[in-house]
């Protein structure tokens, strides 16, 4: 008896918890469904729409390019993702399996960057990054650039590949080095694909971060057509200052694409593996 | 093992990510601290060094303390909540029960969703006449202006905040509370001990590790809050939800005063690297292998 009551009082809790998780997306999705015929402000609150209607989703596509900053966010993604992986695992080789002058001093600089928040360090950011020209002003490459340089490393992925290089055994590289491979072959052709794991796990988490980027992003970008999706979206206030049927249906639009890898790489985020993964 | 590799080979390795860490971060991080002690407001492209000016301008405006008290009252409210509920969160995703995936997904899905979405949805919910005041209306209190009244406008920024959150620090305390063992709650069972005094004396004493690596991480991000401000409140009204990063936004990208944002920013600098230094130092240690 007493165990069937302790589960309850479990479900009750994660149920109410699982529902103040989902309700704010589902308030959002309620009104973006809710046709002109019905009062979004209507006491009581309805949840079901009874002027059930897709317009405002017609609406919003045919008036913000929403693919175009879909797009955008991708193309910075990727290239954010690309960067970090090749990057990271680069400089995380000699860090873990070299010896050579200065790796002390190496290896505590780049710890140090992890302790400098960029919301500290943007407007010097931002500076250097007009004087290289990566600004869209000058071309819209150059805007993707300055969009992605300064995330196309961090502290947090090399010392990532760096643990994953310090789990394979030294016997794989006495193997390969026997074999004839020289330095570049042993890293490409048989570390990296050792580490494949890993890279994984920091593809992932990198993407998401990147997808979020909000504050750089809102920084840099003059030219709305190159908005990644969260600067997009924030915009859609200023465009349709109190129709929030729209402005519903464009941050639900929005949310579409994330919410599908997150269910595809469920795994990476909930089996509890990789906790503390995601940079807070 | 004999060195397989040249004398130059590892700084060959090094050098794209070390020449980006060089441009992105250690020369932004200097220059910081030079911007801070110059000045650019009669010429943005001539600086004239003002020594500590801006610092004691920074010092005597009280928007200042308002903004490092509206930081501070983020810290008080977010980090206990963020410290306690995903933990007791865990602690019942941490049993064999039906859904266990399905609670999970839902609870971690606000981590996921960008913040500018979760911050328009919670305006939305937020708003005069919207579900939240209804709420209050039909439970008999007045209508709460969340986002307009200077009294409540951090709060309700706090509370998302918290509420995107949570799954995040839940998932943490996940992992930490599948190490602790078995045996340690049979004895509790044993003895009939209740849910609480059990995982008081027993849980709670085993993952303290994780949990100081909750209250430090949840620190640092509750100190570098951003979005949330700058999609619902811009800060306002009156100050009332202005917080560091958004300060040194509107000084540095709004008003152009380079020095005086600098200043706060070194501000910042100096705040966050005390507890992540901390934080590197007493729980990350295995992580970086120090």
């Amino acid at each position: 008896m007493k165990k069937i009551l302790a589960k309850i009082g479990t479900h009750s809790v994660l149920i109410l918890a699982s529902i103040l998780s989902i309700f704010p997306f589902l308030w959002l999705i309620s009104t973006s469904l809710k046709g002109a015929g019905e009062n979004i402000f209507a006491y009581p609150p309805v949840l079901i729409p009874q002027d059930f209607t897709f317009e405002n989703y017609v609406g919003v596509w045919n008036r913000v390019n929403l693919l175009g900053y879909f797009i955008n966010s991708m193309i910075v993604a990727a290239g954010t993702v690309i960067l970090n992986l090749i990057l990271s695992s680069l400089a995380a080789y000699p860090l873990a399996r070299m010896e050579f002058r200065g790796k002390k001093i190496t290896f505590f600089a780049i710890l140090a960057t992890i302790m400098i928040p960029f919301q500290a360090i943007m407007l010097p950011v931002y500076l250097i990054t007009i004087k290289l020209h990566l600004i869209d002003t000058v071309s819209n490459a150059a805007g993707y650039i300055g969009l992605i340089m300064p995330f196309a490393v961090s502290a947090f992925g090399i010392f990532l590949m760096r643990q994953a290089f310090l789990g394979i055994p030294r016997e794989m590289e006495e193997a390969a080095i026997v074999d004839g491979c020289n330095v570049f072959q042993i890293f490409w052709r048989v570390l990296l694909p050792m580490v494949k794991p890993s890279l994984a796990v920091l593809a992932i988490f990198t993407f998401i971060g990147s997808w979020g980027e909000f504050l750089w992003p809102s920084i840099v970008l003059t030219k709305e057509s190159l908005y990644t999706l969260p600067v997009g979206v924030n915009n859609l206030q200023g465009m349709f200052s109190s129709n929030w049927r729209f402005i519903a249906a464009g941050s639900i639009i929005s949310i579409i694409p994330i919410i599908i890898f997150f269910l595809a790489m469920q795994k990476y985020f909930i089996s509890g593996e990789n906790e503390g993964a995601v940079k807070g | 093992m004999f060195k397989y590799y040249g004398k130059y080979v590892p700084y060959l390795f090094l050098l794209p990510a070390g020449l980006l860490l060089v441009v992105f971060f250690f020369i932004p991080f200097f220059q910081t601290i030079i911007l801070s002690f110059q000045d650019y407001t009669y010429d943005i492209y001539n600086a004239t060094y003002v020594g500590l000016q801006n610092y004691i301008e920074l010092f005597k405006n009280p928007i200042f303390y308002k903004v490092l008290l509206n930081t501070f009252i983020y810290l008080v409210v977010a980090v206990p909540i963020l410290a306690i509920i995903p933990l007791f969160l865990a602690i019942l995703l941490n049993q064999q029960i039906r859904g266990i995936t399905l609670y999970k997904i839902l609870i971690y899905l606000p981590v996921i969703v960008s913040i500018v979405v979760a911050a328009i949805a919670f305006k939305w919910l937020y708003a005069e006449q919207g579900i939240l005041n209804y709420l209050a209306q039909s439970l008999g209190f007045s209508s709460i202006g969340w986002l307009t009244d200077p009294k409540w406008a951090i709060y309700s920024v706090i509370i998302v905040t918290i509420w995107k959150g949570i799954g995040y620090y839940m998932m943490i305390y996940l992992a930490a509370l599948m190490s602790v063992p078995k045996e340690l709650y049979e004895a509790c069972d044993i003895d009939g001990a209740n849910f609480l005094t059990k995982h008081l004396n027993v849980t709670v004493p085993y993952i303290m590790p994780t949990i100081a690596l909750i209250v430090t991480i949840s620190s640092i991000s509750a100190m570098k809050v951003f979005a949330e401000i700058y999609v619902m409140t811009k800060g306002g009204p009156l100050d009332s939800s202005k917080t560091i990063v958004y300060y040194i936004y509107e000084r540095a990208f709004e008003n152009l005063d380079l020095g005086y944002a600098s200043a706060m920013a070194v501000v910042l600098l100096i705040i966050v690297m005390v507890f992540s230094l901390i934080n590197i130092l007493c729980f990350e240690r295995n992580k970086y292998q120090l």
